[in-house]
């Protein structure tokens, strides 16, 4: 087989476990809308009534979109970072780079940014500078002559989030906390109904992201072969640190900026992916977006509909498997790695 | 023999440490040399003679802060890195721990500089990469990861990434510093073979003085970044020359096939 076909395969079969799990999701939910009034409302056809067209076409909907979306860009971060770092733990959550966001987000709400077009720009750009303040603090602390050893790299960017994550509480215990309504539900990871212009600046940054990713994926690959090696091949090896680290960090910001820090998509759904389709960045990187997709969606799901009539942050979904995988890796992997 | 490669009073410091700013002391100090087309050129010295150091000049890695390196008639730095790198391939002693990409998949590497812009590697990359496993005798294993072979067989795939460049020039990393003596008997008989059939120029660098006599058409031997002496393997061999270079005692005598120089040590408190 050749690659494009394999990529084809595996992007057609991954589009369509979306589109089931799309439908699906548009047809659960607390809610009491029957199957016909959901029918009704995505065809036109028949009497749908005002709130089925609500919950169909306001909450739900908007909601599985954002999920689509924040799942890839998390897994196609998750893809950058590891092959990065050529380290399989490596995710925007472990790394710090995550927190950093978040505390960039916080921030920009105690200035006062929240809703509108210009405020998701904002909120976003902190979010960014965040991330990329803790992402080159992880590095600088990591970084050795020889490269970045796992054990430190990982190191540094638990400590790196623990520091954001305190930041963080003091932000939000100097300012008045009505001003910051629904942050602790945010900072778990929430996929609540976002309006369609912030669905159109996320997908727009995010697929910002993702182009950088993907321009870089070949070289990628080389560099496993060592940053010398990747030289030796015609390889810019600094220029593709950059890019794959600002795409990356665009990624993540712009999933906390409009969901929140939703922590192990990025650990999850790329080893699953390496796992069935081998080790290819060419192949990881797009199909990680529909896959991170799909989790976040079957995921998000759950926690809309586990604990009915409330509702569970998705975070705690993804933590609640993560946090384990996360063990079986770090154990399975460490005679390989030398952690 | 038109030049393929010339050092040109070249130089090299590498950034002071911080730790000690005033020991900038230079890897590399006024080296010159040239290696002809198909020519195998070997590189001997101590450790720390510089040797690394010229491997990184040779393939871009590094440039020098004194003198010029010229390719084919061009300076090395005025040249894209992928437009040396479908020049110069270097064969470095083995690849990463943990290495997740197949025999296959690392040998086409070796396409990238060839057209960096491509996202998958064509048809044609894919019967060049086949021709270079065909030649390293490593076609059967192109499906394995790399780490569940033999050191032998990591280095026959490697040698057949860098033969996938279609370089002109093959620069060789202590090649046969992890293998057993058939291996190595195995390496030696495939670069000859290779030098032979496509006029490849060669650059051996080898701790291994006896292999570097018998495969070189000249030596270079290195100490304290300077070149000691550069010229055929008998007036390069000698014991004195050696003695001064690496310290310790050796006995140069010759190989009783081949009546090349072999070189071995005395040693001390036998």
């Amino acid at each position: 087989m050749t690659p494009w076909v394999r990529l084809l395969t595996a992007l057609g079969a991954l589009a369509l476990l979306v589109a089931v799990a799309g439908l699906v999701s548009l047809f659960i939910g607390s809610a009491p809308v029957s199957p016909r009034a959901v029918l009704a409302v995505l065809t036109g056809l028949g009497s749908a009534q005002g709130v089925d067209e609500v919950v169909v076409l306001s909450l739900r909907l908007p909601r599985i979109l954002a999920a689509l979306l924040a799942g890839g860009a998390l897994a196609v971060a998750g893809v950058g970072f590891q092959a990065l770092t050529r380290n399989p733990l490596a995710e925007p959550s472990v790394l710090g780079v995550s927190s950093g966001a978040a505390f960039g987000v916080v921030l920009a709400q105690v200035f006062g940014l929240r809703a509108g077009l210009l405020e998701a720009l904002g909120l976003t750009a902190f979010a960014f500078g965040g991330a990329l303040v803790a992402g080159v603090a992880v590095y600088l602390i990591a970084s050795r002559a020889g490269g970045l050893p796992v054990h430190t790299l990982l190191l540094a960017g638990v400590i790196v989030g623990i520091f954001f994550s305190a930041a963080i509480t003091v932000l939000i215990s100097l300012v008045d906390f009505d001003r910051l309504g629904g942050v602790i539900h945010w900072l778990l990871g929430n996929l609540a109904p976002i309006s369609a212009r912030a669905l159109g600046v996320f997908a727009v940054v995010a697929a910002a992201g993702f182009a950088l990713v993907l321009g870089q994926s070949r070289q990628l690959n080389l560099l496993a072969l060592g940053e010398e090696s990747a030289q030796q091949l015609g390889v810019n090896a600094e220029r593709v640190k950059r890019r794959i680290f600002v795409g990356a960090a665009l990624l993540v910001s712009a999933v906390v900026a409009f969901v929140g820090p939703i922590g192990f998509v990025g650990l999850i759904v790329p080893h699953a992916l390496r796992m069935t389709l081998g080790p290819d960045n060419r192949i990881l990187v797009p199909t990680a977006l529909l896959g991170g997709g799909v989790f976040l969606l079957v995921a998000d799901t759950l926690a809309r509909n586990v604990v009915a009539p409330a509702e569970l942050s998705v975070g705690v979904i993804t933590s609640f498997c993560g946090a384990p995988f996360f063990i079986y890796l770090m154990r399975s992997r460490s005679a390989r790695i030398g952690l | 023999m038109s030049s393929l490669v010339e050092f040109r009073e070249v130089g090299f410091a590498y950034p002071p440490h911080p730790a000690s700013p005033e020991g900038r002391a230079f890897a590399i100090r006024s080296l010159s040399f040239t290696v002809g087309q198909g020519e195998i050129f070997g590189v001997i010295g101590p450790n720390a003679s510089g040797k690394t150091t010229l491997i990184r000049l040779l393939s871009r890695v590094l440039a020098p802060s004194q003198g010029e390196i010229l390719l084919e008639g061009e300076s090395l730095d005025r040249l894209p890195r992928a437009a040396v790198a479908t020049r110069v391939a270097v064969v470095p002693q083995d690849v990463p721990q943990g290495f997740p990409h197949t025999v296959e998949e690392l040998v086409l590497m070796g396409r990238y500089p060839r057209a960096p812009g491509r996202f998958f590697e064509s048809d044609a990359d894919r019967a060049v990469a086949r021709e270079a496993m065909a030649m390293t005798g490593v076609i059967a294993l192109s499906g394995e990861r790399l780490d569940r072979l033999s050191g032998g067989e990591r280095q026959r795939v490697i040698l057949a990434r860098a033969l996938a460049q279609q370089p002109r020039l093959l620069v060789l990393d202590e090649p046969t510093a992890h293998l057993d003596l058939r291996y190595q008997a195995e390496c030696a008989g495939l670069l000859r073979r290779l030098n032979r059939a496509s006029a490849l120029g060669i650059v051996l660098v080898s701790h291994d003085l006896s292999l570097a006599a018998e495969l070189c058409d000249r030596l270079l031997l290195l100490a304290e970044g300077a070149a000691v002496r550069v010229g055929p393997a008998e007036s390069v061999l000698e014991e004195a020359t050696l003695e001064a270079a690496f310290g310790c005692r050796v006995v140069v005598d010759k190989h009783p096939v081949s009546r090349r120089p072999t070189v071995q040590v005395i040693w001390p408190g036998g």
